[in-house]
């Protein structure tokens, strides 16, 4: 195992209340606070707390996004990340594109393992990973609770419906994490200040030869239907009462 | 004509009920004649049980030892090469499905559309970002293929009566050795299936430990119902992980949901909003829970379960 990379999202920060734009275009995002996806946190603890098992494993964390994103890179590098690379565009990209980046950074870098949240919790959309580990040919071990390095394997227990499954990849892998895996570490002042010196490359989809295709087009953005507000009972008697005339008990 | 491949998700023993609600979804794209594929070491049980499944045309087998366990990278090329002969490919939006079709998507080079919820046109299509906090409705190219996962919560399974043809299908792709299955581990248990309960009792931080949580246990089995979870509380270790209900757990719609100390955050309310009823008992009336219930009770609920587990049962 020499290197690990992880990739990272910069999203609306979780306890943001989302609100839909009035003319259907999309979501609020004018002040609202940013972060790193919290799936992609526990995917970079990961990487960190395998580097500090082993010798000379190099973390090297990479996203794509605005220039802004620098800010979550650099969240990644005060947190224990050896290295950034951040992929700017200025168009949000599909999950298919993204994997296909990703792509382009693993055949330069050479990654043993690529880590990744399970998801991001904008668009929900839970397809970056597995697409990376096809179009890459290699293996993928998604929803991990537990990864175990043993020279070029992993076992990987996996969150899935039905409780919980075991598998073993060969690596290099792609491996997606879940919320169970870890939790990850606070950044210390003096590991932001450090993270300052640590190298950010900027470089662009043309550099890396991929183009941001548009499969699917979002034509309209609405907020979810309400549920009508219900009524609140005084007591259990009254709750069943209640249950039984809507024939539910 | 569009013709929807369904990935039927089964055990080797049940289709799971999933399936039949993937048919229904894709029964709502206009002119669409529906396949299911299943794969499987052996199949031939499950493939009757898809059969019946009305409005599917045909099954198809694929029986290979390699397909015993649900692996993506062994079933992907598999789809991929099978997904020629048609123009949409679906599976349920399950740990099985959500790991399994983008793989398929991306040999294809075709866009995914993750938990759709509704059905607008052939290439038209509503799904929910955000947790749930905002739906976008998206369209794709006609000329390429379509994948997507089907949100299991917002269709009803199609009924049964159907008779589709059964028929062994052999597909040379080369298949990977990179990764192996190695063992699963249950809560095998005699409750109902928590993503088809109609009944759920579920429980949040405000059980204070696994030993209290056996309360709800209790009151669910009184009633029939299965058990779900908050994250809060599967995160605490009040119980396991396949109980947990919300945006990163599991998206149900039971005719009755119980949230018992739950507050209610928005990530757990995605999971529930197809639920027919949500009752609520938490002893902070300025719960969010309580903004979205039909019955709420403020209240303490180690006196509150007990109670309503006698008065329920009776």
């Amino acid at each position: 195992m020499q290197k690990i990379m992880v990739c990272i999202k910069r999203v609306v920060d979780y306890n943001v209340r989302i609100r839909v734009k009035p003319d259907g275009s999309g979501v609020m995002l004018d002040g609202v606070k940013m972060s790193v996806n919290p799936f992609d946190e526990i995917a970079l603890e990961e990487s960190l707390r395998i580097k500090e098992r082993g010798t000379n494993i190099e973390v090297v964390a990479v996203s794509i996004g605005i220039a802004d994103t620098q800010q979550q890179l650099r969240t990644a590098l005060a947190m224990g990340a050896d290295r950034a690379i951040l992929v700017q565009t200025d168009t949000p990209v599909e999950p298919l594109t993204a994997a296909q980046t990703f792509l382009a950074l693993a055949k330069k870098e050479n990654p043993d393992l690529i880590f990744l949240g399970k998801q991001a919790i904008d668009d929900d959309a839970n397809q970056t990973g597995q697409m990376l580990a096809a179009i890459w040919d290699r293996p993928q071990a998604t929803y991990a609770s537990k990864v175990e390095i043993s020279g070029n394997k992993a076992s990987v227990t996996r969150e899935i419906d039905a409780g919980l499954e075991t598998i073993e990849v060969d690596l290099p892998a792609v491996v997606t994490v879940d919320l169970r895996l870890n939790e990850p570490r606070y950044v210390k002042l003096p590991d932001i200040m450090k993270a300052k010196k640590k190298p950010l490359d900027v470089t662009s989809l043309e550099a890396l030869g991929v183009s941001a295709g548009v499969l699917l087009k979002t034509v309209k953005t609405e907020p979810p239907a309400q549920r009508q507000k219900g009524v609140m009972v005084k007591d259990v008697a009254e709750l069943v009462d209640v249950l039984k005339k809507k024939g539910l008990i | 004509m569009h013709k929807v491949l369904i990935v039927g998700e089964h055990d080797g023993k049940a289709l799971n009920p999933a399936t039949a609600k993937c048919v229904t979804c894709a029964s709502g794209i206009p002119d669409s004649e529906i396949t299911i594929v299943l794969l499987g070491a052996d199949t031939a049980a499950v493939a009757a049980q898809a059969a019946a499944v009305a409005g599917v045309k045909s099954v198809l087998r694929v029986d290979r030892p390699e397909n015993e366990h649900p692996l993506a990278a062994i079933f992907a090329p598999q789809l991929a090469a099978l997904a020629a002969d048609y123009t949409h490919v679906f599976g349920p939006s399950t740990s099985f499905g959500k790991d399994l079709m983008p793989r398929v998507a991306a040999l294809l080079g075709a866009p995914q559309v993750s938990d759709l919820m509704a059905v607008e046109g052939a290439y038209r299509f509503r799904r929910p970002t955000y947790a749930g906090n905002a739906i976008v409705t998206v369209e794709a190219d006609p000329a390429r293929k379509l994948i997507a996962t089907v949100r299991v919560a917002s269709f009803e399974a199609a009924k049964s009566g159907g008779n589709a043809a059964v028929e062994s299908k052999s597909i040379s792709v080369t298949l990977p050795s990179h990764t192996r299955y190695v063992g699963a581990k249950s809560g095998s248990t005699d409750r109902p299936d928590l993503q088809t309960a109609k009944r759920v009792v579920s429980g949040g931080r405000a059980l204070g430990s696994a030993e209290n949580f056996k309360l709800l246990l209790s009151l669910a089995d009184k009633i029939g119902a299965a058990v779900g979870a908050s994250r809060a509380a599967v995160d605490a270790g009040y119980a396991p992980n396949e109980m947990q209900v919300g945006q990163t757990g599991k998206i149900i719609s039971p005719d009755i949901y119980i949230a018992i100390g739950i507050s209610g955050a928005i990530q757990h309310l995605t999971g529930i909003k197809d639920a027919r009823t949500i009752v609520a008992i938490n002893k902070d009336g300025e719960a969010p829970i309580f903004e979205v219930a039909d019955v709420g009770l403020v209240g303490d609920l180690f006196q509150i379960v007990p109670e309503l587990e006698r008065l329920m049962g009776g």
